[in-house]
């Protein structure tokens, strides 16, 4: 694999989860329409794709695994970045143009609202994952680093929870979301077991 | 704009006696000769059930072209524009049709609506499945301008067209049992894709007091914009309880009951502690999982601020006296 290819991989991916943020942008001008209601109809986009965009982000893990195709890893980054960007703008959209910066009540939502708590915890979860981000933070905190990223887990298993929690009735979205997350969690849970009865296997022999 | 009530009504606004007559005289006059076709009182008194007509010949109950002419102007107390007819009949909460805001425009061209009957039944002297043409024939339809809040915190301005529930109900002749009244909406999965799913249970199920049911404001509705109902709208026969919630305001009703005790109503078995029998719009009252102090208004662009919710959705003038001896933060 070489170094222009996986730039040329990167590349395209970044610019495939840029489609839906630049299709927001084309309806909100006029290339058809955000219909009746503009503001919710950004806010699901953003929160939707950023629910895609963690699960992607934990998938490459297996797949790499499964399929020996080590160069996928180099993948990871560049989608949980931008999947941490569309939870910011996601949020930005419900503070500015949902709420109008009406603090008072944000702050009701925030701590009375379930949901909107589950969310914002998972947001804040997200920040160190991106600050430590760069290839001089990951050397800098070497084993920890490791430990430090496994938060994502906790912060997909809270986004997809706040998007069930904020379901009126037909909860049939939020439920395969939880599957495919479970199956991601599984097979993780599933690898720890697996190494974990090695160890113990060897200490026996 | 302030709904005028009878005391508010100058002097000099009372047509005098003599003119009053003249004008009776000359529409008399008129009707007599053909001239102006109105409503026929004759034909209210006597509402018949299906099976014991004569004719089986169903009439249409609208006129071909779908317009509903000659509508009695209301006076509303809505400042702001209508909501487009684009939004009114493109963001639609009708589950029987799909969970989505669109799904019903998409998908209820499915849904039948000629011909139509209404089954009423329970705590009246007069019940059996009648004809919707015979239900609407001798009412004057109105057109009135009223809000409508959703549950979800979004509103819109509509002008339905439709005429008091209460004239219609009185006609079956409640017994001093009838202390509810519930509706049932159509529950045909040929016709309703979205019944097939356990998402509520169907049929649809709505229910008011008997007071609420017989309030003026409450519309029995049959079309928007001068227009029959489109079918994701509720056609061919909802009904609008403009301070309420609009889950209250059930579509393509089928079945009416007068009842002695509180109804079953879809949204409260679904989820009690969410969807009380009430629902009685109510800024203070939170939904469990949302406030309910402000509502986004349909229509509007990115920029659009939300705006302040109004106890029973503007119209505490006219149905507060309802609820003097409730608590409406614990009957919700």
């Amino acid at each position: 694999m070489t170094r222009r290819f996986l730039g040329l991989i990167k590349a395209l991916v970044l610019l495939a989860c840029l489609i839906p943020l630049l299709h927001l942008l084309a309806r909100a001008n006029g290339l058809g329409d955000l219909g009746a209601n503009p503001v919710q109809e950004i806010l699901h986009t953003l929160g939707k794709t950023s629910l895609n965009l963690i699960l992607i982000t934990l998938i490459i893990t297996p797949l790499r695994k499964e399929t020996g195709l080590i160069w996928l890893v180099g993948l990871r980054r560049t989608l949980g970045l931008l999947c941490f960007c569309y939870v910011v703008f996601h949020a930005l959209t419900y503070i500015a143009l949902d709420q109008g910066f009406a603090w008072n009540s944000l702050f009701v939502d925030v701590t009375q609202r379930p949901y909107i708590t589950l969310g914002f915890i998972s947001l804040l979860l997200m920040v160190p994952l991106a600050l430590t981000s760069t290839n001089s933070a990951q050397r800098r905190l070497g084993r920890r680093w490791a430990k430090l990223h496994r938060l994502i887990y906790l912060a997909a298993i809270l986004g997809v929870l706040h998007f069930l929690l904020q379901a009126k009735i037909d909860i049939s979205d939020p439920i395969f979301y939880s599957i495919v997350l479970l199956l991601l969690l599984g097979y993780r849970i599933n690898t720890w077991l697996k190494s974990r009865q090695a160890i113990k296997n060897r200490g026996n022999s | 704009m302030l709904i005028k009530r009878p005391q508010d009504i100058k002097a000099s606004e009372i047509t005098p006696e003599s003119t009053f007559r003249q004008r009776r005289m000359l529409l008399k006059t008129a009707l007599a000769m053909g001239l102006i076709k109105t409503a026929d009182l004759s034909a209210q008194e006597d509402l018949i059930p299906l099976n014991q007509k004569e004719s089986g010949n169903r009439e249409e109950p609208f006129p071909e072209n779908g317009r509903l002419n000659n509508l009695k102007p209301w006076p509303s107390n809505v400042s702001s524009e209508p909501t487009s007819f684009e939004d009114v009949t493109g963001y639609n909460n009708y589950y029987e049709f799909g969970t989505s805001k669109t799904d019903p425009a998409s998908n209820a061209h499915t849904l039948e609506t000629h011909p139509w009957t209404v089954t009423v039944e329970g705590e009246a002297e007069k019940t059996g499945t009648f004809a919707l043409e015979d239900i609407i024939k001798g009412h004057t339809l109105e057109e009135r301008i009223y809000r409508f809040r959703c549950v979800e915190a979004w509103s819109m301005v509509v002008p339905w067209v439709g005429f008091p529930l209460g004239d219609l109900l009185k006609r079956f002749e409640p017994t001093s049992q009838a202390k509810y009244v519930q509706f049932f909406t159509l529950n045909d999965s040929d016709q309703m894709p979205g019944v097939r799913y356990p998402v509520l249970r169907w049929p649809y199920r709505e229910g008011l007091t008997i007071e609420e049911a017989m309030h003026p404001l409450t519309l029995l509705t049959v079309g928007l914009y001068g227009q029959v109902l489109p079918n994701q709208n509720g056609a061919p026969l909802r009904l609008i309880v403009p301070w309420k919630y609009g889950f209250k305001s059930i579509k393509s009703i089928v079945r009416i009951r007068f009842m002695d005790e509180q109804p079953q109503t879809s949204w409260n078995m679904a989820n009690a502690r969410e969807y009380g029998f009430y629902s009685n719009v109510n800024p203070d009252k939170s939904h469990p999982r949302w406030s309910q102090a402000t509502e986004r208004v349909l229509g509007g662009n990115i920029f659009s601020a939300r705006v302040p919710t109004m106890l029973f959705n503007g119209y505490a003038e006219e149905v507060a006296s309802l609820y003097t001896n409730l608590n409406l933060m614990t009957n919700y």
